[in-house]
């Protein structure tokens, strides 16, 4: 395999050179401090700024879906500057403080959520040698990460001390928790197939062909399991029963206001990236180029986009996915939500890990 | 023989009033067994309790005027009771027993007037507050009784009995409504879901619910009571601002209550334009029903799909008559304006249109599995009860009940047009959204049909501005989008009606929410009260 | 009426000299260029401002007709959210505009007033239809608020039985260009004084 091109892209150089001329001048602790700071940062701003354009995204897309233009006046033609709008004036707003909630919890509930999906969003492989928080159980991390979210949202409805936030709380709580088990298993099949539960060491498993091409029919299907019960994991339609507009007003976050509620939004929409950038690692090779086998010229031109534009262009391909999915399907019901997950995926992702096992061990995956 | 004749039999005491329309004077202590003999009768059950209209004679008479149907035969009959007093209050025996709907009928007339209806079980106020003072649909009430009371209201959680006991003393009970470990959920008033201002007190058990109980009123505007100090022409603004959704419908049933009244016949040339106008205004409430319903179950792209069409109609309304939503159209002798140039061949465009859209409707929505599954088996009403619940429109024909008074009481061209009552027989929730589907190209096909003959001639037969009819009481009654539209109207020969009364098409199904929504879902009690398809101002009055 | 001033100049589609202007919004904008307010200040104001202004958010409290036509303003041929109306949302922590859509009733205003305090600052009310303004054909009814501007303060009025899209893209707009002259940092000029304004907080809870 060639793999001169990935290689002149792999900013894995670039990085220790910074890391080796830090050290140069002081202490390697400090380096490391500094660089951490330094990532943060940038982390946090990549999370901003993702954020508006998903939420400008879905604005653009639900207006095409639906017939109409969507917002177009504010920042010029395309209404580019609606949603930094939307942020100023959520930043401005006041924050209510409800007399008869739970203080602590109710202000700890936005925080949880966003944290859990920063840890997650930062594990996400952007480009070759440019994964942030790259560990041997990668995959496994990103997992627990997100769980904190459930427990986020669990906490908001409780601390509100309204009937309709406990409404949506519990009803996410016991969508959430069921999902969990079909997505990880999923991702166990990708893990199997893979050898290995790092990030990037999947990503690399894929050079020779996405995983998605590798399993055969097996990896095709856990894709669709896992698209189905990532987005419910990320709470969206038609899995948005925790908010479920039309029955619960805004479930588990109608009594938040603010930068509070802001934050709750900024997670969904991230947390929709997040999804979408696990599958396009798990399943379309993450930043690896799209490589088809005999067609050496074809190859070498691929080679030459970056990965992060493959990565991002993957990502906002499952993006467009998932939010075409929300805009034409009606909601669920509880119990079709619970049902779905406990009498079909679970069982079917079980038989997919069990089929992925067999292959495996025979060698029959490509 | 005659249903009258059979009430003379069974009680010889009975009275007949022909002033307008004929009426059964029954006695109050007989009425019970009259209403239970005409109910079960063998031929012609009188199983339908159209409506129970309370009215202030005057001189402290109270009396009650119940029409009812049959839904074997359509006969109708009207029977008056007057209530008796006792121990200072004005009572009649309730038919709740026999007629469901009647539960929350006589809760009507009794805020309304002070009726006591002894064996009613829920003798709560309906509209106005609890800790409201006095009747205002008594001659007597006095209209600056009530101020605006900022308070906070408290609602009880038990409900009031009255019992006649054998030896003539009254006997007070309470019923329980809500225990207080219920858990007890307010849907409404302001909640996204429930079409305007309407509050479900919601007993859930977990996602289940265990009980609603309605309370209404937040848009009561007193409409009837304003009518009675205003001329004839003029109670006409109200009807379009009942349901808005059916604006068109409305009025011609209160214009055509007066013209029955005054002996007014109307041009063929206003009939048509009446009837054409009547089936776009079904067209465009069933199209913003779809809307509403897709939006109420999270879908909402479609949303936008019927009010795409919906726009079309309304264009058309508004050359003709001037109003997108709230249109007067309707006058005392015809229609207001001559039909706009355009009319003919914009209307023939949108059903020519519309037959070619509709299966895009239901490809995003009735194809998809999940509004199958959301809506299959789900809400179930059956036959029986839709009739003695009297849930008309859409929703009692899911159930298999024939009650399209287009077909049974034809009016205006509806005797002259082919069209087909759309009956479904499952009386779930899918079934009464694919009834409201079907009407949409039924009424296209009603369109179709006149559109083409209209007649030359007057569009408006000169009427007196101020307009007195004869003493007696009148009914009329048309099929709005959602229902039997009713009005009665009791006239004492002066300029303005002594009373008028409409018959709620959203107050029925309102009340049937918590027949068909007991052991459902909270997600199913949004979808069923989407497919009810009510409109609250039009319930509330 | 011709108004020389910056501040009321602001909004797309429609030129400042053709929206009317009315004595309270002159007076808003004749204190701002007395008053003035140091560069920077009224910069971030600006900025804040234009935030605002172009992301409100309502509330749609309909009770009748009005509602109505609202939706066929959230719907494709009308499309408010290409002014930046585009999210309506259902819980009034989240919202900055309350719009009273159709008759108040006296069974529904204590619930009006409530959601009113429920919501967050900064917050305006638009009331809508002749209804909402005055009670309209109903107000010697013996059950509707004739003016709901006798319990909440409101920003802008849409008369009409109901109003068209237009007047409600009309009276929206004048709300926005409203915001734009609010002050945030320096001072404060939007509320009425405070002991007008007493029912504003007790509620918030």
């Amino acid at each position: 395999m060639e793999q001169s091109f990935l290689d002149y892209y792999s900013l894995e150089p670039v990085t220790r050179w910074i890391h080796d001329t830090l050290c140069g001048v002081m202490p390697e602790g400090w380096a490391v401090f500094l660089e951490g700071l330094v990532l943060g940062v940038v982390i946090l701003l990549a999370y901003a700024v993702l954020a508006v354009v998903l939420i400008y995204m879905e604005r653009r897309v639900c207006g095409a879906f639906q017939c109409r233009i969507g917002p177009n006046r504010v920042g010029g033609k395309g209404g580019l500057l609606q949603v930094p709008a939307d942020v100023l004036k959520i930043l401005t707003k006041e924050i209510i403080r409800l007399k008869n909630s739970d203080h602590l919890l109710y202000e700890l509930a936005p925080y949880l959520v966003i944290l859990a999906s920063v840890i997650s969003f930062s594990c996400l492989p952007w480009h070759k040698g440019a994964g942030v928080l790259d560990m041997e159980v990668g995959i496994l991390f990103v997992l627990a990460a997100s769980s904190i979210g459930i427990l986020g949202i669990l906490l908001a409805g409780w601390s509100s001390n309204s009937k309709y936030t406990i409404i949506g709380a519990v009803r996410s709580g016991a969508m959430l928790v069921s999902y969990e088990l079909s997505l990880g298993i999923t991702v166990l099949t990708v893990v199997i197939l893979s050898g290995t539960m790092s990030i990037s060491g999947i990503v690399e498993s894929q050079a020779d062909g996405w995983n998605i091409f590798k399993g055969h029919i097996i990896t095709l299907v856990a894709f669709v399991i896992y698209l189905i019960s990532g987005n419910a994991e990320a709470n969206r339609g038609p899995f948005d029963l925790a908010e479920a507009e039309q029955e619960l007003t805004a479930g588990y976050h109608t009594e938040y206001s603010g930068m509070h509620f802001g934050f709750f939004y900024l997670a969904e929409y991230l947390n929709l990236f997040i999804t979408s950038g696990i599958a396009a690692t798990l399943f379309l090779g993450g930043w690896m180029p799209l490589h088809v086998a005999g067609l050496d010229g074809f190859n070498a031109v691929m080679d030459y986009i970056p990965g992060i534009v493959w990565f991002l262009g993957k990502t906002f391909f499952v993006v467009f996915l998932l939010m075409w999915i929300r805009w034409t399907y009606p909601r669920l019901r509880i119990d079709q939500v619970l049902n779905l997950e406990w009498k079909y995926l679970m069982p079917l992702s079980l038989l997919l890990m069990l089929l992925m096992v067999v292959l495996k061990v025979y060698g029959l995956v490509f | 023989m005659t249903t009258e004749e059979k009430i003379k039999q069974w009680c010889p005491q009975a009275g007949t009033e022909t002033a307008g329309e004929t009426v059964v004077h029954v006695p109050a202590d007989r009425l019970e067994d009259v209403c239970r003999r005409l109910h079960d009768d063998a031929e012609e059950p009188m199983d339908y309790l159209r409506d129970l209209v309370g009215v202030d004679q005057g001189e402290g008479c109270l009396s009650t005027y119940y029409q009812l149907e049959s839904s074997r035969t359509g006969s109708r009959v009207m029977l008056r009771a007057d209530a008796v007093e006792r121990e200072g209050r004005a009572m009649l025996p309730s038919v709740s027993g026999l007629w469901k709907t009647a539960e929350i009928k006589e809760r009507e007339a009794y805020d309304f007037l002070g009726i006591l209806f002894t064996g009613n079980p829920d003798m709560r106020r309906l509209f106005l507050r609890e800790d409201w003072n006095g009747y205002p649909l008594r001659k007597d009430y006095d209209m600056d009784s009530n101020p605006l009371d900022m308070g906070n209201e408290e609602n009880a959680d038990v409900t009031e009995e009255f019992r006649l006991m054998p030896d003539g003393t009254l006997e007070r009970r309470e019923n329980v409504v809500f225990n207080p470990d219920d858990f007890v959920v307010n849907i409404g008033p302001q909640h996204p879901s429930t079409h305007g201002a309407l509050r479900l007190r919601t007993s859930l058990d977990g996602e289940t619910v265990k009980k609603i109980d309605p309370v209404l009123g937040y848009i009561h505007r007193g409409i009837e009571k304003l009518s009675e100090s205003l001329t004839y022409p003029q109670t006409l603004a109200f009807t379009d601002r009942l349901d808005y959704l059916s604006a068109h419908q409305n009025r011609h049933a209160l214009c055509m209550c007066i013209e029955r009244a005054a002996g007014i016949e109307i041009s063929e040339r206003a009939q048509y334009i009446r009837t054409i106008m009547d089936e776009l205004q079904r067209v465009a409430s069933h199209l913003l029903f779809y809307s509403c319903l897709v939006m109420d179950m999270g879908a909402l792209t479609p949303f936008f799909y019927g009010f795409r069409e919906r726009e079309m109609i309304l264009d058309i309304f508004e050359e003709t008559t001037g109003g997108r939503l709230i249109q007067n159209y309707n006058m005392i002798g015809g229609v207001q304006a001559d039909i706009h140039p355009d009319f003919v061949r914009k209307v023939k465009a949108f059903t020519k249109h519309m037959r070619e859209i509709i299966h895009e409707y239901h490809e995003i929505f009735t194809d998809s599995v999940i509004a199958r599954t959301r809506l299959k088996g789900v809400g179930k009403l059956s036959r029986e009860e839709a009739i003695s619940l009297g849930a008309t429109g859409g929703t009692g024909r899911a159930t298999g009940w024939s009650n399209d008074v287009r077909k049974r009481h034809p009016y205006a061209l509806y005797d002259k047009v082919d069209f087909k009552e759309i009956i479904y027989t499952h009386g779930d929730s899918w079934d009464r959204y694919m009834v409201r589907m079907d009407e949409i190209l039924e009424s296209c096909h009603i369109i179709d049909q006149l559109i083409d003959n209209i007649p030359a001639g007057e569009f408006r037969v000169k009427v007196k501005p101020v307009l007195k009819l004869p003493e007696g009481v009148f009914t009329a009654s048309v099929e709005s989008s959602r229902g039997e539209f009713g009005v009665f109207l009791m006239s004492r020969g002066d300029k303005s009606p002594w009373r008028l009364h409409f018959r709620s098409t959203g107050l029925p199904l309102v009340h049937t929410m918590d027949t068909v929504c007991r052991n459902g879902k909270i997600a199913d009690l949004i979808a069923i009260g989407g497919t009810l398809d009510f409109v609250i101002p039009d319930i509330d009055r | 009426m011709e108004v020389k001033n910056h501040k009321l100049a602001t909004t797309k589609d429609m030129r400042p000299e053709e929206f009317k202007n009315n004595d309270y919004l002159l007076r808003m904008a004749e204190e701002l260029n007395r008053d003035g307010a140091g560069i920077v200040l009224s910069t971030v104001d600006d900025v804040i401002n234009w935030g605002r202004s172009n992301s409100v958010w309502s509330l749609a409290l309909g009770t009748s007709c009005c509602a109505i036509e609202f939706m066929a303003l959230g719907a494709a041929r009308y499309d408010m959210a290409r002014f930046g109306f585009e999210v309506t949302r259902n819980s009034p922590r989240q919202a900055d505009l309350l719009m009273v859509l159709g008759t108040i009733t006296y069974r529904m205003a204590p619930l009006m007033k409530r959601l009113y305090d429920q919501m967050a600052e900064p917050k305006y009310v638009i009331a809508v239809g002749g209804c909402t303004i005055s009670g309209g054909p109903f107000r010697k009814g013996y059950h509707v608020v004739d003016g709901i501007d006798k319990i909440i303060p409101v920003d802008v009025y849409i008369p009409g039985c109901p109003p068209r899209p237009e007047a409600f893209f009309y009276g929206m707009m004048q709300l926005q260009r409203k915001i734009k002259m609010e002050r945030f940092l320096g001072g404060r000029n939007r509320k009425e004084k405070p002991e007008d304004g007493e029912t504003k907080r007790e509620e918030k809870a």
